[in-house]
């Protein structure tokens, strides 16, 4: 025991959790988290990826921006000096690495969002019917530039070859890789298998050198390219391959300094059933849902936004409750450099911590209201139905 | 263990009910937090317990055990907690490093899909047969998330076979207990859960049907209980006995309330 000297009250400082770049300890439950490289998604999920989960994107349906989201995944991992391992049977790895967007600088960054803050400040003080909007914490936080936990890209230009060369990236492209079409999962499951041993990512063997996060992106998992059929027909042949994949991969995942985020054509998997049980099966769930082809792209109502998002599911992690944020209607929007992740509109406002005399206030306001109404309607005491 | 459930459940951490199956079914929510309540509950009562978790690693269980003032590893050392964590479990049958021991894994038919269950439920049987000087109370064997086992590839009729042989086992002839999770909904066109989820519900005692809002998320309310008490005795007519109430979860503890009675809305 400690020398009564001081107080035994002391303040937990990190745990030696935050040595590694890029990553800071939840202020929940105290999970080692990443980012996602989209800072607005990032508050979306708990302030992050923790490490050793699985985040799910159930992509959109042409896949135009569910590929975005990650390469900003990956481009926060080049940024953060993590390692990389991509796997794929559509597109090249390297030419998905090559694409990656540019992150911005710090101070280039702070310029633009001084301008932005100084648009929104007017805008603020013009706006005077929607007040609750306006004490609403922003859902785009600026990181500070000392954290260095999620940063800004510019989607309109491509990452320098300089900063790709410092990272160590993995790759598994599938039409390459010489394996049995019957059992792609598993020799997938064997390469990742492999990197985390060799390169000592296992949490049972810890890494004697600089400690590291290793981010896995599997694009499309489940579509036809992957030998899978579960997305072509009704009543599949290997009906469990996929889930019994995901299930080892988040036993992977649990046991080493890895973070994977998995895209998946969930429209076209046929069987209600193996999309819930993938579902089930992995820790956070996100949904891309786009205008492009249907009637809600000429809605006025959305017209500043590409698709709805939707967060299906929350990790529950060393804790009873699981993070949710409080709004869950959700929109993206892509604009020329970025996406961002934006609350479309807010839920009523029903909570027991609302003070009773706001309340009555409320009720009170109505009640002016009715009575001005009644003004209008000279003599009528009751409405007519 | 939330003080409050066992009130309404009518359980005592002294006189525990014996021979009893419980389900706990989830409908588009998660219902993990009345697994946490039955192991620490029957840890407390020092009961022998078996606990299969598919879902989460042993940390996580841990943890939470301990925000509700247990200790899974040190039950661990005692023996009176035996602990098959799924995750890791079926990484090292997948993947191991080739060394077959001689010792069977209890998650064998991962790598091998002709074979049944029959290496997990002699895993079951010998961590609950206690020998007669062992001074815990009756064995239980709690399962978190048995659909698990249906995504993993095994045949529902066999797990099917696999659950009888537990109920066998544990509930008559050790008179123990069975608390198993399953995951269900109604939309979701799953015949093989269907299967499951009907099968349990049948033998149950106690049936715990956590189901999120209709009405969708809501900050204060997280979802519905509603308790079934299986009839005793179907011959002498006895009806079930149904009750619902909403609960909120908190940091450490649940709280329970008859619908439409949280303090949000009053």
């Amino acid at each position: 025991m400690q020398p009564a000297a001081a107080s035994s009250f002391r303040r937990k400082v990190g745990g030696g959790l935050a040595v590694i770049p890029g990553t800071r300890a939840s202020v929940r439950n105290g999970q080692l988290l990443v980012s996602s490289g989209v800072a607005s998604l990032d508050s979306l999920i708990g302030g992050g990826l923790a490490v050793g989960t699985l985040l799910l994107i159930e992509e959109d349906k042409y896949n135009m921006y569910s590929n975005l989201l990650l390469k900003y995944f990956l481009a926060e991992g080049v940024v953060c000096h993590h390692d990389l391992f991509v796997a794929s049977a559509e597109e090249d790895p390297s030419i998905i690495l090559q694409e990656l967007p540019m992150p911005l600088l710090d101070d280039f960054h702070k310029n633009n969002l001084d301008k932005e803050e100084k648009t929104t400040g007017e805008l603020q003080k013009s706006m005077k019917i929607a007040w609750r909007y306006q004490n609403l914490p922003k859902l785009e936080v600026t990181p500070a530039a000392c954290s260095r936990f999620g940063h800004y890209y510019d989607l309109s230009k491509s990452m320098s070859s300089e900063l790709l060369q410092a990272v160590r990236c993995h790759t598994f492209f599938l039409p390459t890789e010489c394996c049995s079409t019957a059992d792609v999962y598993t020799s997938l499951l064997q390469s990742i298998f492999k990197v985390i041993q060799q390169e000592g990512f296992d949490g049972s063997c810890p890494q004697k050198k600089n400690k590291n996060i290793l981010r896995i992106v599997l694009q499309s998992l489940g579509s036809g390219l992957w030998g899978d059929d579960i997305c072509c027909s009704d009543h599949p042949q290997h009906l469990h391959s996929l889930t019994r994949f995901l299930h080892v991969l988040r036993g992977l995942l649990r046991m080493s300094l890895s973070v994977c985020v998995l895209s998946l054509p969930a429209h076209l998997i046929q069987s209600k059933a193996v999309r819930s049980r993938v579902r089930n099966l992995s820790d956070t769930v996100v949904g891309l849902e786009s205008f492009i082809g249907s009637e809600r792209e000429t809605n006025p109502l959305y017209k500043d936004y590409q698709g709805l998002f939707h967060v299906h599911q929350s990790p529950r992690l060393n804790s009873l409750l699981c993070d949710v944020s409080g709004t869950k209607d959700l929109a993206f929007k892509l604009k020329r450099k970025q996406l961002t992740i934006e609350c479309l509109h807010l839920p009523p406002d029903v909570s027991d911590r609302v003070s009773r005399s706001s309340k009555q206030d409320l009720s009170e306001c109505s009640k002016v209201l009715s009575a001005g109404r009644a003004d209008l309607t000279t003599g009528r005491t009751h409405l007519d139905f | 263990m939330f003080v409050e459930l066992n009130h309404l459940l009518n359980s005592d951490l002294e006189n525990l009910k014996q021979g009893e199956l419980t389900l706990i079914c989830d409908i588009r929510t998660d219902g993990s937090f009345l697994v946490h309540h039955f192991l620490s509950l029957y840890l407390r009562a020092g009961c022998k317990v078996c606990f299969l978790a598919l879902v989460q690693s042993f940390s996580h269980y841990n943890i939470v055990a301990q925000k509700l003032g247990v200790n899974l590893t040190t039950a661990k050392e005692r023996g009176q907690l035996v602990f098959l964590e799924g995750l890791k479990t079926s990484v090292n049958v997948l993947l191991g490093d080739g060394q077959k021991s001689e010792q069977k894994n209890p998650l064998q038919f991962l790598s091998d899909t002709s074979s049944d269950l029959k290496v997990l439920y002699d895993f079951v049987r010998d961590s609950l047969t206690q020998p007669s000087t062992s001074a815990w109370k009756c064995p239980v064997l709690l399962v978190d998330d048995v659909s698990v086992l249906l995504s993993l590839g095994v045949n529902a009729i066999r797990l099917l076979d696999f659950l009888h042989y537990c109920r066998a086992t544990i509930c008559s002839q050790l008179e123990g207990n069975m608390v198993v999770l399953t995951n269900s909904s109604d939309d979701s066109e799953d015949e093989e859960n269907e299967l499951l989820v009907n099968y349990l519900s049948h033998h149950s005692n106690l049936i715990l049907q956590v189901e999120g809002l209709a009405t969708g998320f809501c900050k204060e309310v997280h979802g519905q209980l509603r308790i079934t008490w299986k009839g005793s005795c179907r011959l002498k007519g006895e009806k079930d006995v149904v009750k619902d109430y909403q609960y909120r979860i908190h940091d450490k503890t649940v709280t329970f309330f008859a619908r439409g009675t949280s303090a949000a809305v009053l």
